[in-house]
């Protein structure tokens, strides 16, 4: 490799925002690599996409990638992508967040974008923690887990979140840890395509906070405990899946079907009851 | 430019405040409506739904106002007009994303259908009592501009004023309805499109390379680009440069938050739309807005039969609030009077902009009706002494 050569995600990067703010051994940077993989393998027109993220470290994922893109309020990113993605559905929008941002606070837009089936692309990076504000317990923190406000480890039963937007009725659902880089990869560009609401969740480590306090060692160690503990196991059912602090990681695609998307039902409704006087908002809505 | 005519129900009608709304908002040429049922300004986007698919555009009920609030946001960064509607419990829920609105520049249209508070307070009955909500609701230091109808032929006029406010200025505006105008039915007269003019959205000539989204022009506003046009733009609530790259240094929040306030306030002369009749040889006058106008209107009529020298000033827009209007008519009169719908909102800024000039005179309702003329006019005589 010659001195000049540049990292081949550069060209999807807002370069004079680099260097980030994640820490050493965050695995946020790793799933955003694995999102320019998908950019670089799917050939998506870039001019076509927008992201969208709320609040958090990966909410600052929005910062970094140079396409439109949106930081929006905390647990806000599904609700503002649902506007963008209908004021103007030529775009494909990706909203990337955090798992406190999008299960806790943005947990009710969560489950009913996925009921409406917005066609809207889900990447969820799962710390297991609040990250930004100093590693809090979140919904997702398995049992037991010790945490800045749950400092004789955490007792309330956490999300399993690949059921709870199953379950809500999301078309796609996957999960990964951020050891399984071809595959996240893949997944990714497999939801550029599909429509509807898909949903990725990512297992990270957060070496600072989580892996830290749980004595877990650090962002090498926990791409050890993610190799050693986790197993494939595609089309798994859901139920079948929540996460504990030391138990094995259930990983795969669990869910890819089709179902008539929020756009697709409206069009039809719409058609169904007004006939031609139905103005297709499709030309209209931006004029 | 014109209104664009599929959007506008030219004729006479015989409708309510909230209906006249929404024709305001489709003759203004929004096409995107997110909501959240709340009496009592839900007629407003069930209208909306109704006409929405035959004009072409969306409305979608979301699972909050938290939601309903920014979903409108996404729609205008994509390309459309947009506005939502509430009242009072969903106008806090609102609160952060007035704020997100007014950090990010997003040309919006907030509608709050006043009713009687705190909390669930009356659902079915008036209040004005949202007016320093309206203003300061949100965290931080922002501007916003709030416009208050007293008719049904208003809510019309005046929405459409809103869109364009909001364009020209790249700020949310409030619209403070309040229960009595939303509800009230009278005849609302629609223009035709042609007659009907419409603020152009500040969209961006630059080409991609040259565009950033927060640098600004003599005026302060800066120009805008829609996602999906190729510009890839960056845009965050965090206190950002004028490539809209978070920025958080001393210098930049003060570079930033003072254009935000200024570049409203230093329009407040072109922003100002009020009432005024019979200042000119006043003893005092009567400030008001929105549907206590319109009781005040009945009072100052009484006291002048009575022979007491009454003028009227009608507040149409209160954020920013006109004080270079009350700071020049203190001086010349006894006294103000303020009649509305709360114990005391707007009276603190007529009492601060008339500073010690002349006697600044409440008169305090805690909603669920309307004043009765007689308690104005009772304090319109006090005044006059």
């Amino acid at each position: 490799m010659s001195a000049t050569a540049t990292n081949p995600v550069e060209p999807f990067l807002r370069m004079d925002r680099i260097p980030h703010i994640w820490c050493p051994g965050c695995g946020i940077g790793t799933t955003v690599n694995c999102f320019t993989r998908a950019l670089i393998d799917s050939k998506i027109d870039l001019e076509s996409l927008a992201l969208v993220s709320g609040i958090g470290c990966t909410g600052r994922v929005a910062g970094y990638v140079k396409l439109d893109s949106f930081h929006t309020t905390h647990g806000r990113a599904i609700p503002f992508a649902t506007g963008l993605k209908l004021a103007n559905p030529k775009l494909n929008v990706i909203v990337y967040s955090g798992d406190g941002d999008l299960s806790a606070i943005g947990g009710n837009h969560l489950i009913h974008a996925a009921r409406r089936n917005i066609d809207l692309k889900v990447i969820c990076v799962n710390n297991l923690t609040y990250a930004m504000t100093g590693g809090q317990s979140a919904p997702t923190t398995p049992e037991h887990a010790i945490t800045a406000t749950s400092p004789y480890g955490a007792f309330e039963p956490s999300f399993n979140l690949p059921h709870l937007v199953d379950a809500s009725g999301a078309v796609y659902v996957a999960r990964w840890t951020t050891f399984h880089v071809r595959q996240l990869a893949r997944s990714i560009a497999e939801i550029f395509k599909k429509k509807g609401f898909c949903f990725i969740e990512v297992l990270s480590p957060c070496p600072t906070l989580y892996q830290r306090r749980n004595k877990m060692g650090d962002g090498l160690d926990t791409m050890k405990f993610y190799k050693e503990k986790s197993k494939v196991k595609n089309g798994a059912s859901t139920s079948e899946v929540g996460l504990t602090i030391n138990g094995e990681i259930i990983v795969g695609k669990f869910v890819d079907r089709d179902r008539p998307d929020y756009g697709s039902l409206m069009k039809a409704q719409f058609l169904e009851a007004l006939g031609d006087r139905y103005v297709d908002c499709m030309e209209t809505v931006c004029s | 430019m014109k209104a664009d005519p599929r959007g506008v129900l030219t004729g006479v009608h015989f409708i309510d405040g909230d209906h006249a709304c929404c024709e305001g908002a489709l003759a203004a040429g929004a096409r995107f409506a997110s909501g959240y049922p709340i009496t009592p300004s839900t007629e407003i986007v069930e209208r909306f739904a109704s006409r929405v698919p035959t004009v072409g555009g969306i409305f979608i009920q979301m699972e909050d106002e938290l939601a309903a609030s920014i979903t409108l946001q996404g729609a205008v960064w994509g390309g459309a007009k947009a506005f939502t509607v509430t009242s009072g419990p969903g106008f806090s829920l609102m609160m952060e994303h007035i704020g997100y609105a007014a950090m990010t520049e997003t040309p919006c249209v907030f509608v709050d259908v006043q009713r009687g508070g705190p909390s669930t307070g009356l659902p079915t009955l008036p209040a004005q009592a949202d007016m320093m909500q309206a203003r300061w609701g949100s965290h931080g230091d922002y501007q916003i501009i709030a416009l208050c109808p007293n008719s049904p032929q208003e809510c019309f006029d005046l929405t459409i004023r809103a869109f364009n406010l909001a364009e020209e200025f790249r700020v949310p505006v409030m619209f403070m309805m309040d229960e009595v105008v939303g509800h009230m039915t009278e005849k609302v007269v629609i223009p035709s499109a042609d007659e009907i003019e419409i603020v152009p959205r500040r969209h961006t000539h630059k080409p991609a390379q040259e565009y950033w989204p927060y640098e600004t022009n003599g005026d302060m506003v800066p120009e805008i680009a829609h996602a999906g046009e190729g510009y890839k733009f960056h845009i965050t609530g965090l206190t950002h440069d004028h490539r809209g790259y978070p920025n958080m240094t001393p210098p930049m929040q003060d570079k930033l938050v003072r254009r935000l306030q200024n570049k409203v306030r230093n329009a407040v002369e072109r922003i100002t739309l009020y009432e005024a009749e019979g200042l000119e040889d006043a003893d005092v006058v009567v400030i008001s807005y929105g549907i206590t106008s319109r009781v005040a209107q009945r009072a100052i009529e009484l006291a002048r039969a009575e022979g007491l020298g009454v003028g009227k000033f009608r507040l149409i827009t209160a954020w920013p609030f006109p004080e270079h209007k009350i700071r020049e008519l203190a001086p010349r009169v006894k006294a103000l009077v303020v009649p509305e719908l709360n114990l005391g909102q707007m009276v603190r800024e007529v009492e601060r902009a008339a500073a010690g000039e002349c006697r600044v005179l409440a008169v305090p309702h805690a909603g669920g009706s309307v004043h009765h003329p007689e308690d104005i006019v009772k304090v319109i005589v006090e005044a006059s002494r």
